[in-house]
């Protein structure tokens, strides 16, 4: 079984602060990680090739600036066979349509497959489009949400997590699956993956003509939707800060609400 | 891919997803209703919901009292469930048959499959979890607005050269339509052009989780607890004043990650987007995460013993003073409130 990982690098969104003059994100010092979501897709690909045994290989890509690089030795040394980075100039400024376009050509020019694992999304966008769009640009099945997964013969039996509980699945290969973390708890890398990963293994970088991609798809100018602003929320205006004992503004608020009829 | 002024001209009206599971609305669809009519009103255009089901005509009367001027009826067994083959390809050709100006859709785990799997087959963009839309008054574009980062920053997006324009919606954000049975409208009954094979996944069982809590999305009153509990025996004291104003519990993430309380409390950018009449926030400093998921309610009230508390800059009312004090003390003067009433 062929198995390909999408995978991406990403800001720890928990670090992230605003500057408040300006207004702006403040990343300088923000520590890059493997997208947390895509780490689970990752695992999972990790442990059908551990179940399966020989003959099954597990491929990580990921679209993004030549740092990138980082996740793709980390996927190797967490024990990934081969690694990919999309990376060109032309794919720069690319919303989840234009990505999905470019991804999508850069799986069908590497090799067949039987599963694209994705994490479900990335934290830095939030937005779980790209799988399913990579799934329509490929024309396979998808199945979205994964919180368990069994491989039975030819069919993956999974369970698809739901607001209010689950609905179980039966699909068969090629499919495209994305992961969410109740599904496994990702391994770290190992001293031996780790001196693989730096010596051994190699990194093939794929620019958009070696995956035969229209540029009119995909990048900036490429993309359906552009931003038009971008701004941190604005509080609303201040309110009222009662004064007095605890019993004076414990009587007051009760006083306010009942009089806008709020309780 | 330039598109032409002829292109965008055809496409017209403002379409909701009607989400339904077992023969019933999903609460997003009534908030997605509200919010469809005001921008089908400011663009000049109808209003239409599209079901997809099996036996769910009644549904389609339920939208027209929300506010549907048509809704796009198309029923099937193969509907019973929800597939991601299923539905796309068919609201995919709808899209295509009736070229919709904008096309919104709850951004519920079914919604969040769906849609993106439309966007790559008719072709267009999609904006993913909007918290606001509008529509610019010069050019009658829809201005979808976003958390990104975390809740950290916000993005307004456009779509301006591709049809329909594609938001999924947050749920809990957006404001109920009103039911009016008087309402008319057309239902449209649209025959699904599917076979069985053209469904990849089976779905072998759905299992609903038993539901221990009342859903915080549905409530008028949340009383909230946070960090400044300090302990987790705290959130007895919020109950007591949940109860005593009608209320449910809600949870910061700290204190979910801290396993004081379940996560079906939580409130904020990883939890649920809450918009109740009430939010009495204790204890809970206000992380930006936090207060992206409840800054819309009607009327904030915070109590925390840190007068810098970033809770305080939204709140409507602030008390500084130790919970411990402030909130038995608040349980007496709700008890007083003839009394107190009367005194004004």
């Amino acid at each position: 079984m062929k198995i390909i990982v999408c995978i991406k690098q990403v800001p720890d969104t928990t670090e992230v602060r605003i500057d408040p003059v300006k207004g702006t994100l403040i990343r300088d010092g923000v520590p890059s990680i493997l997208n947390p979501d895509d780490n689970s897709a990752l695992e999972e690909a990790l442990r059908i090739k551990e179940t399966l045994g020989q003959g099954t290989t597990v491929t990580v890509i990921t679209m993004g600036p030549p740092q990138a690089e980082e996740i793709l030795r980390q996927a190797m040394a967490m024990g990934a066979d081969s690694a990919y980075l999309l990376s060109d100039r032309a794919f720069a400024g690319s919303d989840t349509w234009a990505t999905s376009n470019a991804i999508a050509a850069a799986i069908k020019s590497i090799d067949n497959f039987d599963i694209v694992f994705c994490g479900r999304q990335a934290i830095d966008g939030d937005t779980a489009q790209v799988g399913p769009q990579i799934a329509q640009r490929l024309g396979i099945a998808q199945v979205t949400y994964v919180q368990s997964l069994r491989i039975e013969g030819n069919s993956i039996i999974v369970d698809r997590a739901l607001e209010d509980g689950y609905e179980t699945i039966q699909v068969n290969t090629p499919v495209l699956l994305t992961a969410i973390k109740e599904l496994n708890t990702p391994r770290y890398m190992s001293i031996n993956g780790i001196f693989d990963a730096f010596r051994e293994k190699e990194i093939k970088v794929l620019g958009i003509k070696d995956i035969g991609l229209d540029p009119a798809l995909t990048g900036l100018t490429g993309s359906p939707t552009q931003v038009r602003k971008s701004f941190t929320p604005e509080p609303k205006g201040k309110g009222e800060m009662l004064t007095g004992s605890v019993k004076e503004m414990s009587d007051q608020l009760v006083i306010k609400l009942k009089q806008k009829h709020l309780i | 891919m330039e598109r032409t002024p002829e292109y965008l001209a055809q496409y017209k009206n403002v379409w909701v997803f009607a989400e339904q599971r077992n023969g019933k609305l999903m609460p997003v669809v009534i908030e997605l209703m509200g919010e469809g009519k005001k921008i089908a009103s400011q663009i000049g255009t109808e209003l239409c919901a599209v079901l997809l089901g099996s036996d769910v005509k009644k549904l389609a009367d339920e939208l027209i009292s929300y506010g549907a001027d048509k809704v796009y009826l198309c029923e099937s067994e193969l509907f019973k469930n929800y597939t991601t083959d299923g539905y796309y390809k068919t609201i995919s050709e709808l899209i295509n048959e009736y070229k919709p100006e904008v096309f919104l859709i709850g951004a519920t785990h079914i919604g969040r499959d769906l849609a993106p799997r439309i966007s790559a087959t008719v072709d267009t963009g999609l904006t993913a979890d909007c918290t606001k839309l509008e529509v610019d008054p010069e050019d009658k574009k829809l201005l979808q607005t976003r958390p990104a980062f975390g809740g950290n920053i916000m993005a307004t997006i456009v779509c301006p050269k591709h049809r329909p324009q594609m938001s999924t919606v947050r749920p809990g954000v957006m404001k109920k339509a009103e039911k009016d049975p008087s309402r008319t409208g057309k239902i449209i009954t649209v025959s699904p052009k599917l076979s069985p094979q053209d469904i990849r996944t089976k779905v072998l069982n759905v299992v609903k989780m038993v539901k221990t809590n009342v859903d915080i999305q549905q409530a008028e009153i949340i009383v909230a607890g946070g960090r400044g509990l300090g302990k987790k025996e705290g959130f007895e004291l919020i109950e007591k004043l949940a109860e005593k104003v009608g209320g449910v519990v809600g949870a910061s993430r700290a204190v979910v990650d801290s396993q004081w309380i379940t996560q079906d409390h939580q409130v904020g950018q990883t939890g649920k987007t809450v918009r109740p009449k009430v939010y009495i926030a204790c204890g809970i400093s206000g992380a930006i995460q936090h207060l992206a998921g409840m800054q819309d309610s009607d009327c904030i009230i915070a109590i925390n013993k840190d007068p810098q508390a970033n809770i305080f800059k939204i709140a409507d009312y602030g008390i500084v003073g130790d919970l411990y004090e402030v909130i038995p003390q608040i349980i007496k003067s709700l008890d007083n409130i003839d009394e107190l009433s009367k005194s004004v």
